[in-house]
């Protein structure tokens, strides 16, 4: 296949367009936005480092990156969806029902059975979503949303309304994901590190990252490269749902016990950082690398908030903010124009 | 779509036909099953029934716009949160001491101005900025959630004022006073969206946004009315539910957005945008509270509704995948 053959149909990443207007002739301007969440990170951090010392001190670091590591892992696998030009609302209650199964079947068959037992059912629920999304080319955002609300009514069904607690909780080894350390270093944070350089690799540097490129950047012309688009977006909801089932394992670790509205929210959050990390809605375009950042972007400003001492919920504000001004700056780049061209 | 054929009319009628569906079904299970003497068919069952779909609806009448109109709403549970706040704090104000119940429009007309703004500043975003909607309105929903929660932190903010309650609680023939506020929304906007060139224009972007501009139709300030119309319209929720129960926590309407465009998918509406009516979405948010209310009649766990309504949402998306696929040459890969 020829290079260009190979660029039209998106098995290449297409060669940027140059812009028209008033950015045109300025490549600064250019690159400030395109990388403007990278810079907006780097200010970030010297703003808050020169606001608080402590800010930059090993164990804040380190206790960002582990509060942070169960949304990151779950960003992870909404990375892959998303590029497929898809959307996943659904890992907040799958993240529940994880956490809530993985709990019950401790005590019932023990934490070596119980875990690969949570990954298979939570898989399976992955497997459901992507056979209507991609083999029955349903709307994901209304399937995943149906399934948002089926996946809540069925933790609840399972859980009996009730809260889930592990009945033994110093005389288990459970805990050991979610609480103990590896070498001077939390294992979520190693659990996450693993998980965001394996997946980064698969999308980066294996035939099936570009293959989910292609889809997500035009899926006719990857369905007319001979490429199984059906496959390719239901391995993409497979592996989300692992992603979801690791970090319901996280969560279930962390706190040994659980309401079964553990994760209600939490897909819009995690939407929100593979956003930040620059990743387009319409599919095709963002990596691993900048869904993490994006994730690290949510959990610094959180922290360097509450370290400068603003209040709990001023993040949400900031988050706010920081969304709207990353994905305008990005799309402003591409047109060439501040302002949008609507009428 | 050619009117007057079969599919059409069948689509058009489909969740009315499944509104009877569900009142034949629960009543019949409801004699076997329930543990109530009551019918379920019952007259003041039926009343209550519209008053609590009047918040979900209200709101959903606005988001039937907002997505006719190709774009999504994600933010008006933070919204409703925020104007019931507005509505509830501003009644005890030091500015407003001593004027008596003249307070109450007062608080009603903050409470709204606070959704209207709210909305269009979420339209204006839109409008000068081309982000897509639904990325604007995710953010937003956080932003103005971070608001409720600056406000008064995590503690619940109430006022009680006995003429807002009587008035909230008032009959006028028979039906609550919120269920009268759904019906005027829905009547108003019904006409706005049939019988106003704003409405057909919206519906017109919605179908094909590059025809419409090509037509000299202006985008941009349609899209600003309408969020502003779906942030009156998720304070005019809050107005309505809150004047009777007088106290708002700040966790309040959250993930009142997913059921509200459950209830518009429901319906009938498009996501895609151009398609779509009011009375649809009436009728959508009218089976899911039937729905949550027959359940619990016949004795199910109310665990099973969230169930019942994930399952019916991906079959309906199913049946009009099947209703559709018909008649279009579409590349089977």
């Amino acid at each position: 296949m020829s290079e260009l053959t190979q660029e039209k149909i998106g098995l290449k990443s297409r060669r940027r367009e140059q812009p028209v207007g008033r950015f045109s002739n300025l490549k600064l301007g250019e690159i400030l936005a395109r990388q403007g969440i990278l810079i907006a990170f780097a200010l970030f951090l010297i703003g808050f480092t020169i606001a608080n010392d402590r800010f930059l001190a090993p164990d804040n670091i380190m206790g960002v990156v582990r509060s942070s590591a169960i949304l990151g892992v779950m960003a992870l696998g909404v990375t892959f969806v998303v590029l497929s030009g898809n959307l996943d609302l659904s890992v907040g209650s799958m993240m529940s029902f994880s956490t809530i199964v993985v709990l019950d079947l401790h005590d019932k068959i023990g934490p070596v059975l119980a875990i690969p037992a949570m990954f298979a059912m939570t898989m399976c629920l992955g497997a459901l979503i992507g056979f209507l999304v991609g083999y029955l080319r349903l709307n994901s955002l209304i399937v995943t949303l149906g399934m948002l609300s089926a996946i809540h009514g069925l933790t609840l069904t399972y859980s009996g309304g009730k809260n889930m607690d592990i009945a033994d909780k110093e005389g288990t080894w459970f805990s050991v994901f979610g609480q103990s350390d590896l070498v001077g270093i939390p294992v979520p944070i190693l659990i996450f590190a693993l998980l965001a350089s394996t997946l980064g690799i698969l999308l980066a540097k294996t035939p099936y990252g570009r293959k989910v490129y292609a889809v997500g950047g035009n899926g006719l012309a990857a369905t007319f490269s001979g490429i199984n688009r059906s496959r390719v977006v239901f391995t993409c909801y497979v592996l989300s749902s692992f992603c979801v089932a690791t970090a319901g394992l996280l969560q279930a670790s962390r706190s040994l016990g659980s309401q079964n509205t553990v994760g209600q929210g939490l897909e819009l959050e995690v939407l929100a950082a593979v956003i930040l990390g620059g990743a387009s809605l319409m599919g095709g375009s963002g990596t691993i690398f900048k869904t993490v950042i994006g994730v690290l972007i949510l959990g610094f400003i959180q922290n360097g908030l509450l370290l400068v001492g603003l209040q709990f919920y001023a993040q949400y504000i900031v988050t706010w903010i920081i969304i709207i001004l990353a994905v305008w700056l990005d799309i402003a780049a591409k047109r060439g124009k501040l302002w949008s061209p609507i009428a | 779509m050619e009117p007057g054929t079969l599919s059409t009319f069948l689509k058009r009628g489909a969740i009315w036909g499944f509104i009877v569906f569900e009142l034949i079904f629960f009543s019949l299970a409801g004699e076997f099953l329930s543990f109530s003497d009551k019918a379920f068919m019952d007259l003041d069952n039926m009343l209550l029934l519209f008053k609590q779909s009047a918040p979900i609806g209200i709101i959903a009448v606005g988001m039937t716009i907002i997505m006719i109109n190709g774009n999504i709403d994600l933010s008006v549970g933070a919204t409703y949160a925020l104007s019931a706040i507005v509505l509830l704090d501003s009644m005890t104000w030091p500015m407003f001491a001593g004027m008596g119940n003249a307070v109450i429009p007062i608080a009603w007309g903050l409470a709204l101005l606070t959704g209207v703004v709210l909305g269009a500043l979420n339209g204006l975003i839109v409008w000068k900025t081309g982000v897509d909607a639904f990325i604007v309105t995710l953010g937003a929903m956080l932003g103005y959630r971070g608001l409720v929660f600056m406000y008064n932190g995590e503690q619940p903010t109430s006022h009680l004022n006995w003429t807002l309650v009587d008035f909230a609680e008032a009959q006028f023939l028979g039906l609550h006073t919120a269920t009268w506020f759904l019906v005027a929304v829905t009547a108003a906007v019904w006409f706005l969206m049939n019988k106003t060139v704003h409405g057909r224009n919206a519906y017109a972007i919605g179908d094909n946004r590059a025809a419409a501009t090509n037509a000299g139709i202006r985008v941009g300030p349609h899209m600003l009315i309408n969020f502003m119309i779906i942030g009156f319209l998720a304070s005019l929720s809050a107005v309505a539910f809150y004047s009777e129960s007088g106290s708002v926590n700040p966790n309040d309407g959250e993930l009142y957005e997913l059921w509200v465009i459950t209830a518009v998918v429901l319906g009938g509406t498009k996501l895609t945008g151009g398609a779509g009516s009011v009375l649809s979405t009436l009728g959508g948010v009218l089976a899911i509270q039937l729905l949550r209310k027959g359940l619990g009649h016949i004795g199910a766990d109310t665990e099973t509704v969230n169930l019942a309504i994930g399952i019916i949402l991906i079959a309906v998306l199913l049946l009009d995948r099947q209703l559709n696929i018909k008649g279009k040459e579409e590349l089977r890969v």
